[in-house]
């Protein structure tokens, strides 16, 4: 589902953030993305969601290779693709209902699956009956989650999230966490960035290690 | 089917959010709707203007007399005797016969030179004729005007038409200034709002970022602006077809007691139906366009970080 080729990233500043990195995910594959700030986790996940381009290698999503994405075709791509950002990336002046129903105004979904499927993302969230509710009026969890519903509202068959618990207590983040498991067990291929190694090792998935831009351990998911 | 029904919706959606984004900061948008307003009511008036110039020149030139000055040694019966065969002619209304003695007791009476006039021997003035033509077009003017030019009493014909000749070639050419500023304060429209929708697209970076990474396409993203622009445009432009009626609302007046005082029944005319449609599909495409070039400009540089 996703497949790194031997990929490096280095920035207009000299700095390497990615220095060779090989791995592969399969369909339907939950991998926890470790290791510490700066050592390229970010990085990785921008490749994927194609704000940034590799120096060198191949990045395949989904038996694509994004280096023969144009400009033009980078829209249609990140409708197929979940992304979930560590600061949520909501827009205040619109409400919860809106927020998430963006993507799929976007991909010209009609009024009544909008709603459908809003009501069952922030259903899946726990979030059901905030649909008219400011962002801001919810707490920094309860922000992440609507971030989360968005990313799931079009049904992606992947979802990256990076640090998506870097603001949470531990009792949230475990039920963020949760979260995820519940939509890798309907299928969908996950790709989780943290540094928060505690919390992924109370989970039983599979952990790939990145440390100063290479591929530092590779854990097998538990049976 | 409902492709295009979602097409429509979304482009509704665009309008409805548009209006609401001008009616949320009612300060701002007044003041950038008045200056697209001013610009747009600044040619539109002075079209007005010319047009109705063009109309009171039409009125003045079917009233244009011209004179016929005699040779010297034609005797006052020889000139009433030409005046009523000049009568005669179907394309004369009236003739009117300023002897000599006439002239000259006018001419000392009015132009302050009387003293000189003493040192001259006699009267260096001839008889007149003022020939009204029947027909005010021009063209027939000038040929009754060759025809008295031919008599062989005649010394001089002064066309009193070649001023109003004048004046309607000063009308062509303010007509053509007035499409020049037309042109300039199009541009100028087109340029504020595209400067306004630079800021907007400025103000709304987040926004523009977080659309363009849950998979928002180029067109989606400068939808909105575009019918910003569109809505600006037609303000404005709604605004500035206000303003000229009101400016005529208020000169008819005035201008209806100075067309009285000349017997005139000349009123002001305003813009036809199709000026006014012009200007506001005008105004709402210069809206449009300005904000097509500034999305063109600055959308391109709102990237996901």
């Amino acid at each position: 589902m996703i497949r790194f080729e031997n990929v490096y990233k280095r920035y207009p500043t000299g700095r390497e953030a990615l220095s060779g990195v090989s791995f592969n995910m399969e369909r339907g594959e939950f991998v926890f993305l470790t290791g510490p700030s700066g050592a390229g986790k970010s990085t990785l996940l921008r490749l994927i969601a194609l704000i940034e381009r590799p120096t060198r290698g191949t990045v395949l999503v989904n038996n694509q290779n994004t280096a023969r994405i144009a400009r033009r075709k980078i829209p249609p791509f990140r409708q197929r693709l979940g992304v979930v950002f560590q600061d949520h990336k909501l827009l205040y002046d619109r409400s919860v209902f809106d927020n998430v129903a963006l993507p799929l105004v976007i991909a010209g979904a009609s009024r009544r699956e909008i709603e459908k499927r809003v009501r069952a993302a922030l259903d899946q969230v726990g979030l059901r009956g905030r649909e008219s509710h400011a962002p801001i009026t919810l707490s920094t969890g309860e922000q992440q989650r609507v971030g989360i519903a968005r990313a799931v509202a079009p049904r992606p068959d992947v979802l990256i999230a990076d640090e998506p618990t870097g603001n949470l207590d531990p009792e949230l983040s475990l039920e963020i966490m949760e979260l995820f498991t519940r939509f890798n067990e309907v299928g969908v291929t996950l790709l989780i960035a943290t540094h928060d190694l505690e919390l992924v090792e109370r989970l039983p998935h599979r952990r790939v290690r990145l440390v100063a831009g290479q591929i530092a351990g590779d854990t097998p998911a538990e049976a | 089917m409902t492709a295009l029904k979602h097409y429509f919706g979304l482009h509704r959606d665009n309008l409805v959010g548009a209006v609401k984004r001008l009616a949320g900061q009612p300060f701002a948008s007044l003041l950038t709707i008045l200056v697209i307003a001013t610009a747009l009511a600044l040619p539109a008036g002075l079209r007005v203007a010319v047009n109705n110039a063009d109309a009171v020149s039409d009125s003045w030139q079917s009233a244009a007399d011209f004179t016929v000055y005699l040779k010297m040694d034609v005797a006052e019966d020889a000139a009433r005797r030409t005046a009523l065969t000049i009568e005669g002619r179907e394309d004369v209304a009236a003739v009117t016969v300023i002897d000599r003695d006439a002239a000259l007791a006018e001419f000392r009476a009015q132009s302050g030179f009387g003293e000189a006039l003493d040192a001259l021997d006699g009267n260096p003035l001839p008889h007149t004729l003022v020939v009204r033509p029947a027909s005010g077009i021009a063209s027939d003017v000038e040929a009754l005007a060759k025809a008295m030019e031919a008599l062989p009493e005649t010394e001089l014909v002064q066309v009193d038409t070649a001023w109003v000749t004048r004046l309607r070639a000063m009308l062509a050419l303010a007509g053509r200034l007035v499409d020049f500023a037309t042109v300039l304060l199009g541009l100028a429209v087109a340029i504020v709002v595209g400067n306004t929708i630079r800021l907007e697209i400025n103000n709304r970076s987040v926004e523009i970022e977080v659309t363009k990474l849950v998979g928002g396409t180029d067109g989606f993203i400068r939808r909105p602006f575009l019918y910003l622009g569109l809505c600006y445009g037609l303000a404005g432009a709604i605004v500035a077809l206000a303003v000229v009626g009101l400016g005529l609302l208020l000169l008819s007046t005035p201008v209806r007691a100075v067309a009285d005082l000349y017997g005139s029944s000349f009123s002001l005319a305003g813009l036809s139906l199709p000026e006014s449609g012009l200007l506001l599909l005008g105004g709402a495409f210069l809206g449009w366009a300005g904000a097509g070039l500034a999305a063109a400009r600055h959308l391109r540089a709102i990237e996901p970080k």
